[in-house]
């Protein structure tokens, strides 16, 4: 660099040291350092970016306790912002990770879980609501959350006549993801991914320990609805499912560690997880089926007893923060429903097909519906699948 | 206090499953009808806990044997240590450890290199066997190691004073004073494994079925506390039919020696 340019820069190296030693000595005000150095102006154009740059004092949130209890799931969170809520509130974190929304209303229904924060499904709030099992929110605790800057297609779930129970996490895709060094006729449908299972990938499939994933995936390949409660759909479903096992890697809902090892080629995918996977292994193919699938939204809602009440509002708002929100999907791959965070993503990310499917991709997709979730076929459905 | 939980259980048998999931009163024999629809379960149970109780008697004897009649004094104690240094951490990291030795990136990896292609041990039976042998192995070593230890070495001295061969020795004197640890140890092994689950959900893959997975799954993810306490029910059942005749097995054998002795 010469010696023009580095003159023509709003600070040299040596006078910012200079400054810098003079503030430290107690010569000239933090005010006064921060204007001359530029840091002032700095942090003040990154702060309106990014408003959880600004510093904050613990106490301006007032006295939230120590503790928080969070249900949710998986390689669902960026752990530099989990950590930073602890350093600004003194609120400390206690993380349940589930595999499934019916482990997660298994433990709420059996009471006493002690959870301050949870992240349900869409299909599955009506039923909390009816069960009495979470709380409305109080909206004006939540000033980071901006709900026209939600797509209501995702957000709607959270309102159960006319009141706001959960404000809207994620939404994401659940499709399939293949290895393509090992599998190389590209299935393109879950009739193919049954197809390769039973046939050139025998061994190395991995499906969901999760009825609604394992059984909607089954369901669509035989041409059915993702969501069927139907006992002779459904019993067709398990007739599949049952037929398959021998040729199953796992039934489980941690499936990266398989597909990482290699040992599993083809599984159950969250696009999220797909895109982790993909970084990392470009080999890994994510696959939106051609015969149906799940569309979701992921919230965050508080459990009607909820202990820390008080910390679950700061924690939910605190992760509405577009910024927050941004950095939350730059680990976990999955989109944000919001537009403000949306905005705040790379380019990289905005158009990753992954994130951000083709609309018509996305037509044959369907929520789950609240009545999967209770289905007493279901339900036993998967379990036999299991113990056969 | 002890018995409260279990007649809980046993009226939630009797029950039916609610509409969303839990508990409805009734009085029913349905659920004890629908035992058939875990059979496998059943199964695979009652030949893993048994098999899996062996496996680890005949890998402990040797341990212990070891441990408590031919170590140096001086290592005794660090040994011993050793053996129970796993204990510290959870048995589900170590199991979760096992994943990746078993899994493709570990001993199949390595039979690669030496030529044997396609092994696959992880989500198999056999893993969730060396998870069990593994995770019980302790649990077996230490009341075979106190029985042993307790041994009057005199005894063992006498027989070979009276030009009783090693094997005589081990045959007629060590092994019948053992032999109350080994039952204490098989009966601490097998009861525990009855209800095991978390050792066949992982190295399983869920395809090696377990009672205990049937229970985590009846009551965590299918709501259906009845039938999970239909299940419970018979386990514990099953349960004290076995133990009841093995205790039974193992006391008259004492019995039959005592009166040998006199």
């Amino acid at each position: 660099m010469s010696k023009i340019n580095k003159e023509n820069r709003p600070i040299t190296s040596e006078k910012f040291m200079n400054e810098f030693h003079r503030y430290q000595k107690g010569s000239i005000t933090r005010r006064h350092f921060l204007e001359v150095t530029g840091l002032g102006a700095a942090m003040t154009v990154l702060g309106t970016a990014m408003p959880s740059l600004l510093p904050r004092k613990a106490h301006a949130f007032g006295n939230l306790g120590n503790r928080l209890v969070f249900a949710t799931w998986p390689n669902y969170h960026n752990q530099v912002n989990l950590d930073e809520f602890t350093k600004m509130t003194g609120v400390h974190l206690q993380m349940n990770a589930f595999g499934s929304n019916e482990e997660m209303l298994a433990k709420l229904q059996a009471g006493g879980t002690g959870w301050d924060v949870f992240v349900p499904t869409n299909y599955t709030i009506t039923n909390y609501v009816n069960l009495g099992l979470i709380q409305p929110l109080d909206l004006s605790r939540l000033p980071n959350y901006d709900g026209s800057a939600n797509d209501p297609m995702f957000a709607k779930p959270a309102t159960v006549n006319g009141t706001v129970y959960c404000v809207p996490k994620n939404w994401g895709t659940t499709g399939f993801i293949v290895n393509t060094k090992k599998i190389k006729n590209s299935p393109k449908s879950w009739k193919d991914f049954f197809d390769v299972t039973m046939g050139a990938g025998s061994g190395h499939t991995i499906v969901h320990d999760y009825q609604l994933t394992t059984i909607g995936a089954a369901l669509c390949a035989l041409g059915y609805s993702f969501n069927s409660i139907d006992p002779n759909e459904l019993a067709e479903a398990e007739a599949l499912l049952i037929k398959s096992k021998p040729h199953l890697f796992a039934i489980t809902s941690d499936y990266q560690p398989g597909m990482r090892s290699g040992d599993a080629w083809l599984s159950i995918c969250w696009n999220g997880d797909a895109t982790q996977l993909k970084n990392d292994l470009p080999e890994m193919d994510y696959v939106i089926a051609t015969d149906g699938g799940e569309i979701w939204t992921d919230f965050y809602a508080i459990p009607k007893d909820a202990p820390h009440l008080d910390a679950a509002y700061a924690f939910i708002n605190y992760l509405q923060d577009p910024y927050i929100q941004a950095r939350e999907a730059s680990v976990h791959g999955y989109a944000p429903t919001d537009s403000r965070a949306i905005a705040l993503q790379p380019d990289s990310l905005g158009s990753d097909p992954i994130l951000h499917p083709a609309a018509e991709l996305l037509n044959g997709l369907e929520f789950g519906a609240a009545q999967t979730m209770t289905d007493p076929v279901r339900a036993e459905v998967i379990a036999r699948f299991k113990s056969a | 206090m002890l018995i409260l939980p279990l007649i809980v259980i046993l009226i939630f048998s009797f029950g039916e499953r609610a509409a969303v999931g839990g508990y409805a009163a009734s009085f029913t024999f349905e659920q004890y009808a629908n035992l058939p629809a875990r059979l496998k379960a059943f199964q695979n149970t009652m030949i893993f806990a048994p098999i899996g109780t062996l496996l680890s008697l005949f890998m402990a004897y040797p341990l212990a044997y070891y441990l408590a009649l031919r170590v140096d004094r001086r290592y005794k104690f660090i040994l011993l240590v050793l053996v129970i240094v796993p204990f510290w951490t959870s048995l589900l990291i170590r199991t979760y450890a096992w994943i990746f030795i078993l899994g493709g990136r570990g001993i199949p990896l390595m039979l690669e290199w030496i030529g044997i292609e396609g092994v696959r041990l992880v989500n198999t039976p056999g893993a969730v066997m060396i998870g069990i042998v593994y995770g019980y192995l302790p649990l077996m070593v230490f009341p075979i190691f106190v029985s042993l230890e307790k041994i009057d070495k005199n005894l063992l001295e006498a027989s070979n004073d009276l030009g009783g061969t090693p094997f005589k020795t081990f045959m007629q004197i060590t092994l019948p004073l053992s032999m109350l640890g080994v039952a204490t140890g098989c009966m601490l092994v097998f009861i525990l494994l009855m209800g095991e689950f978390l050792i066949p959900a992982f190295l399983g893959g869920g395809k090696v079925f377990f009672i205990g997975n049937a229970l985590v799954d009846l009551f965590l993810q299918s709501r259906n506390w009845p039938f999970g306490s239909a299940v419970s029910v018979t386990l514990v059942v099953i349960m004290l039919i076995t133990v009841s005749l093995y205790m039974r097995l193992t006391m008259r054998t004492k019995t039959g020696r005592d009166e040998s002795l006199m």
